[in-house]
């Protein structure tokens, strides 16, 4: 499945099929099962939960990966990665903390609790491949 | 007789590993970037001092090395968190406010006293005057947990190149020294008894002078008495 360079998401993006971004997502990207890549005109500014990450664009936000995080020359992230392996190639941009331990545990929590009320809508819920 | 382990001593002594010396590196349009290879023995005790710790905190103080994160995590299961600080020196200089950097790393920090395990400190004190390197040095010793070790490097060397060093790990006995250019030179080089002085509030655990003109030296946080 890919997500093509002139589409914008901004909500919650799930699904049980390997991803690969060329667009924007805003806000969450679940694809626990899966590999998730971020082609190198995505630009992510989200919460990023999968099996794999591959990222040759940007990523601002946290990045769980229950297997891999590979962070390719020319890709970006802002935020802090949780994965038993990460790769991080020379002339990768890398802001954050790396975690290799408790990756596991995050990867399998659940999804954040809906917000509470008085709170902003929950953004739409995208299904990918479902 | 030698034994393996003094064998590999002595060739530490030595100095740097004749199959990687001068490698050449792609972008040969940078003069100033070199890469050697170097014994290091100070590594194996910093490893060895973290490795009873549960999922430890390591704080790396030089820029970011893909390939750092996945040996310490790899080694170590731990969660490392990369501050640049040549970076750091780098905007100062160019911004003319080399003086604020003190001020500057007295608030630079954001973790909470007693909460890392490990700081790799690299070489990046001898770039920096007395004040802004105490000011440095104190604000890392904060953030130590009683027992944590901090790994520091330190020329013993003058010298005018204007480049830091990313230092590669290529295994816990071998170090990669990577240089790129800065913005700012080494100052002068600083004696034992400065550097210690630095770090009134740890414990020098070892000290190993390396051929490679660098002292390498780590400390330990004292438990706090009972």
């Amino acid at each position: 499945m890919n997500i093509g360079k002139s589409v914008i998401i901004k909500g919650e993006l799930s699904g049980s099929e390997d991803l690969m971004i060329e667009g924007h997502v805003e806000g969450r990207i679940d694809l626990k099962d899966n590999v998730l890549t971020i082609g190198p005109n995505g630009k992510i500014k989200a919460e990023v939960f999968a099996k794999a990450v591959v990222v040759l664009g940007e990523v601002t936000g946290n990045v769980t990966a229950s297997e891999k995080v590979d962070i390719r020359d020319n890709g970006s992230v802002d935020g802090d990665i949780a994965s038993p392996r990460v790769a991080i190639a020379e002339g990768a941009h890398f802001r954050g903390a790396v975690d290799m331990q408790r990756a596991g545990a995050k990867a399998q929590a659940k999804p954040a609790a809906p917000a509470a009320p008085g709170q902003a809508a929950q953004p739409q819920t995208q299904k990918v491949g479902a | 007789m030698a034994d393996a382990r003094s064998l590999t001593d002595l060739f530490g002594i030595l100095g740097p590993r004749r199959g990687s010396e001068t490698a050449a590196v792609a972008d040969t349009s940078v003069a100033q970037v070199t890469e050697v290879s170097y014994p290091t023995k100070a590594l194996q005790k910093f490893l060895g001092c973290l490795q009873g710790a549960d999922n430890p905190l390591i704080l790396d103080l030089g820029p970011v090395v893909g390939s750092n994160v996945t040996f310490f995590g790899e080694h170590l299961g731990c969660r490392i968190r990369v501050e640049d600080v040549a970076a750091d020196i780098d905007r100062h200089v160019k911004e003319g406010k080399l003086e604020l950097l003190p001020e500057y790393f007295a608030g630079r920090f954001t973790q909470a006293p007693g909460s890392v395990d490990g700081i790799l400190c690299w070489d990046i004190l001898d770039y920096l005057d007395r004040p802004a390197a105490q000011a440095l040095a104190t604000a890392i010793s904060r953030l130590l947990k009683a027992d944590g070790c901090l790994l520091g490097l330190f020329s013993t060397a003058e010298t005018n190149e204007q480049v830091y060093t990313k230092y590669v790990v290529v295994d816990e006995a071998t170090l990669r020294y990577r240089t790129y250019p800065a913005l700012r030179q080494r100052q002068r080089s600083l004696l034992n008894g400065d550097i210690i002085k630095l770090f009134k509030d740890l414990r020098v655990s070892d000290s190993f002078l390396m051929k490679s003109r660098l002292r390498e030296m780590l400390f330990r946080k004292p438990s706090p008495r009972v």
